[in-house]
């Protein structure tokens, strides 16, 4: 009454002209428009509202608006590290014969190697003697009677033609000059020079190159030319991380060179360029909340997936709503042994394990691999036919209570049928608490539904929920590294659950203000 | 009231059998290409049973080749025997397993309940003495905040505070990494430590509804006509508040606690899972996801039996403290 005193000394003025007892004087308020008054004078219930709308837009406009789909997967140009040399320094003599008549074979290289070994000038095998002599630091030639049949060493020569053999006396000319420290050399009656990195030319011509180190390529079919080469050596010799090359058709790769000390070998690394699932990529301008593991867009992932929590929330609820009424209403309204029957029953569902059965159902379906759509409908038919308990226990007691006030006795007498007396006058009696219940009950359903997401026993890829996308953090490195990938989710969860309870809580308040004395 | 006691347990009695009735059809109605798959996968493990040998046992346990309502009978007969079968998942009997597990659970549970009924208890009392001032609002939205906030996102939130930015505690697991060589009292302290987040957990996520539960009640009290005569006769706030509402406000608070006790040793599935604590929760998720029977049938009767006794409970101490439930 205090609020209409206030309202009509407000008016005061306008209603002044009427006489004291006419009815224009007295603002009258509906019943419905009492609660409204009293709801959106809960500052907190509103709060509670506005966010609700505000998560409703943002799951169900806000998806139409996203730029992109729901399961659209985005591509990144990535740089990728390959294999694509092996650098390692020679460490072994290697031989070449020089095919003269006295042959320089595997067994007598194997002679020469333990004469090198021991540091003998001499051996023999199979009666025939060999003499040993040492041209310079890791360079030793063998001779048999006088005759040069084969040299060993531990510099690598390669051609600079692909595919051509250089000749015996051109080596072994060429390593001696290479360990002498000399620049010109003559081998065959032709004059070679040879600069200070190894490359040999003959009148400006590149004929071979000299190096300690032996670099390979791992593909077989890869030919490194001796400019890579060079640059490699140069890179590892200097202790470079990396160096640039440019190939032949123009294209610029940057080379990462890392050293393995327990095989003593370079590996050098070509970074290529590929296009990858742009997975995890941090928030940016195209995607404001970043991507997920499977490279699709946050922001648009958490919209679907609030579309995808809520439906399945109102789903639920109206399932267990309406098999809670019906039964509540007829165990309520008939009493005697039919509310004892349903009361039983009512008592067996509130002991049923819902979790672990949802769970142990969510396992099979995950065993018989259902689809994912499938899964959807059989989670909240499931979730509602477990959950129906409470509101058939609340609509029941209300009905019991109802049923003995003074208007029903007047139903009664007036002679109103009964499928009227209960859907006219005592449901809509018991719609207030209801909708409370049915308010904080979308709250629970949809943390329920997260949970079994959550656990990949819910929702399931293609499809988003807010608990399958928090899902991620089970991984630990999500966890620690990338914090968009849940929190958003997470509170976007918290929020929505935590505004449907406020806005039930509100609504209790403003449709019952007994208790809010 | 004696009567009403044995009415109450005869009741439950009822309920039980109709729930394990459910469990036991649930199982039953399986797709056998399912189960046969399960134990396909076991008998491919190293050292196992054949696969005609696990088919054989599950039949005898669950009665498979009756009918269902004699193959429940038998079942039950031998759960009353104390005939629980091998765990598949753990590859012990299901009592070992359960007897393992059990005392953490509880444990964990345990120290929950009682930092939640410290901390809830009062804080619903002040919210309902000041009502509709500040600090009332505050409790009502942490309360409401507590209900609302998953468990899993909270646990992922502290795991992410407390594990990884500061490195407090470890990320999963009920003992460190050198458990197996500190003193007892290490031992203790050790388990304690890694409690730590999985107990926050459970008391942030329960706490709220306790705490409106207790300003509800606390409310109706005091609008009640004898805390009003209390007033009338000139008692300080104090003694109105802590003598004669606060003591009538315990009746249904104590009631419902009393009825949450036995649910401490059902566990807390979602927590003990994600902290990797070794507890009833984390072994039956574990047993259910893989496909587990024998573990999973004997966890979805205990829950059963639990809840059950959770509700006998609340009944009885109700009608104790309450004496006019004991007339009608």
């Amino acid at each position: 009454m205090s609020e209409m005193n206030e309202k009509m000394t407000k008016n005061n003025s306008q209603e002044e002209q009427y006489s004291l007892n006419d009815d224009r004087r007295v603002k009258v308020l509906s019943p419905g428009a009492m609660v409204a008054k009293r709801f959106f004078r809960n500052r907190l219930a509103v709060t509670g509202l506005i966010i609700l709308v505000f998560m409703f837009l943002f799951s169900f406009v806000g998806g139409m608006i996203s730029p992109y789909r729901e399961d659209q997967v985005f591509y990144r140009t990535d740089y990728q590290k390959k294999e694509y040399a092996g650098v390692i320094e020679s460490q072994e003599l290697r031989f070449a014969s020089a095919e003269a008549e006295i042959p320089f074979d595997g067994v007598i290289q194997a002679q020469a190697m333990l004469a090198i070994q021991k540091k003998n000038e001499t051996f023999s095998y199979k009666d025939v003697e060999y003499t040993l002599v040492q041209d310079g630091e890791d360079l030793y030639s063998v001779y048999s009677g006088g005759t040069l049949i084969g040299i060993a060493f531990k510099n690598v020569i390669s051609s600079a033609v692909e595919g051509e053999r250089i000749p015996f006396a051109l080596q072994y000319e060429l390593l001696k000059a290479y360990a002498d420290g000399k620049r010109n050399f003559t081998a065959a009656g032709e004059s070679y020079q040879l600069d200070e990195e190894g490359l040999v030319t003959r009148n400006g011509e590149e004929v071979a190159y000299i190096s300690h180190y032996i670099i390979q390529a791992v593909m077989p079919d890869v030919f490194l030319t001796r400019e890579f080469k060079e640059l490699a050596t140069e890179a590892i010799e200097n202790g470079q991380e990396s160096f640039l090359y440019t190939e032949a058709d123009g294209v610029e790769y940057e080379y990462a060179i890392s050293y393995d000390a327990a095989k003593q070998a370079w590996s050098v690394l070509q970074e290529k360029e590929t296009r990858v699932f742009d997975t995890y990529s941090a928030p940016s301008r195209e995607h404001l909340l970043g991507t997920d593991k499977n490279g699709m867009d946050m922001l648009t992932r958490i919209m679907y997936g609030g579309r995808v929590s809520l439906i399945i929330g109102f789903i639920v609820v109206f399932i267990q709503t309406i098999i809670g009424v019906t039964l509540g209403g007829i165990a309520g309204y008939f009493g005697k042994w039919v509310d004892n029957l349903i009361m039983r029953i009512v008592d067996i569902f509130y002991c049923i394990p819902n979790m672990p059965i949802i769970i142990i159902l969510g396992a099979v379906m995950d065993g018989m691999r259902v689809d994912p759509q499938i899964r959807m409908l059989f989670l909240m038919l499931l979730l509602g036919f477990l959950g129906w308990a409470s509101t058939a226990r609340l609509v029941r007691g209300q009905i019991l209570s109802l049923r003995e006030q003074e208007f029903m006795v007047a139903t009664e007498a007036t002679g109103v049928r009964t499928i009227n007396r209960i859907f006219k006058h005592l449901i809509p009696n018991v719609i207030p608490q209801l909708i409370v219940t049915c308010t904080m009950g979308l709250g629970s359903t949809i943390i329920t539904e997260s949970t079994l997401s959550f656990l990949g026993l819910g929702v399931k890829f293609p499809f988003a929920s807010w608990g399958n996308i928090i899902n991620d953090v089970n991984d630990t490195f999500v966890l620690t590294t990338y914090w968009f990938i849940w929190i958003p989710a997470g509170v976007c969860l918290l929020l929505t659950v935590l505004a449907f309870n406020i806005l039930g809580d509100g609504l209790r308040d403003a449709f019952d203000p007994r208790m809010k004395r | 009231m004696r009567k009403y006691i044995v009415q109450r347990i005869l009741l439950s009695i009822v309920i039980l059998f109709f729930v394990s009735l459910i469990i036991y059809t649930l199982m039953r109605c399986l797709p056998t290409s399912y189960i046969e798959t399960v134990a396909r996968e076991k008998s491919m493990q190293p050292g196992s049973k054949s696969y005609e040998e696990w088919m054989e046992q599950l039949t005898a346990m669950y009665n498979m080749d009756k009918g269902i309502v004699q193959g429940f009978f038998a079942w039950i007969g031998s759960m009353f025997r104390g005939e629980f079968g091998d765990s598949w998942k753990w590859t012990v009997p299901v009592a070992d397993k359960f007897r393992d597990t059990v005392w953490v659970s509880f444990t964990m549970g345990a120290i929950a309940f009682v930092l939640e009924v410290i901390i809830a208890i009062p804080l619903g009392v002040i919210a309902a003495t000041k009502q509709y001032s500040k600090a009332d609002y505050t409790i009502s939205v942490v309360a409401l905040a507590g209900i609302s906030l998953p468990t899993f996102f909270f646990a992922s939130l502290l795991k992410l505070v407390f594990s990884v930015r500061l490195g407090w505690f470890d990320l999963y697991g009920l003992v460190g990494r050198n458990y197996e060589y500190l003193d007892s009292m290490g031992k203790i302290m050790d388990k304690a430590n890694h409690l730590v987040l999985p107990v926050i957990t459970l008391v942030v996520v329960s706490m709220g509804s306790l705490m409106r539960y207790t300003r509800t009640n606390m409310l109706e009290v005091l609008n009640a006509d004898y805390i009003r005569t209390a007033r009338a006769k000139g008692l300080s706030e104090k003694k109105v508040i802590y003598h004669h509402a606060f003591r009538n406000t315990l009746i249904p608070t104590v009631t419902i606690l009393g009825g949450s006790l036995p649910a401490l040793f059902s566990g807390a599935l979602i927590t003990e899972t994600l902290f990797g604590i070794p507890g009833i929760g984390y072994a039956s998720y574990y047993s259910m996801t893989a496909g587990d029977i024998p573990f999973s049938m004997f966890y979805l009767v205990f829950i059963a039996i639990t809840t059950l006794l959770g509700n006998l409970i609340t009944d009885i101490l109700y009608a104790v403290v309450d004496p006019r439930v004991r007339v009608s």
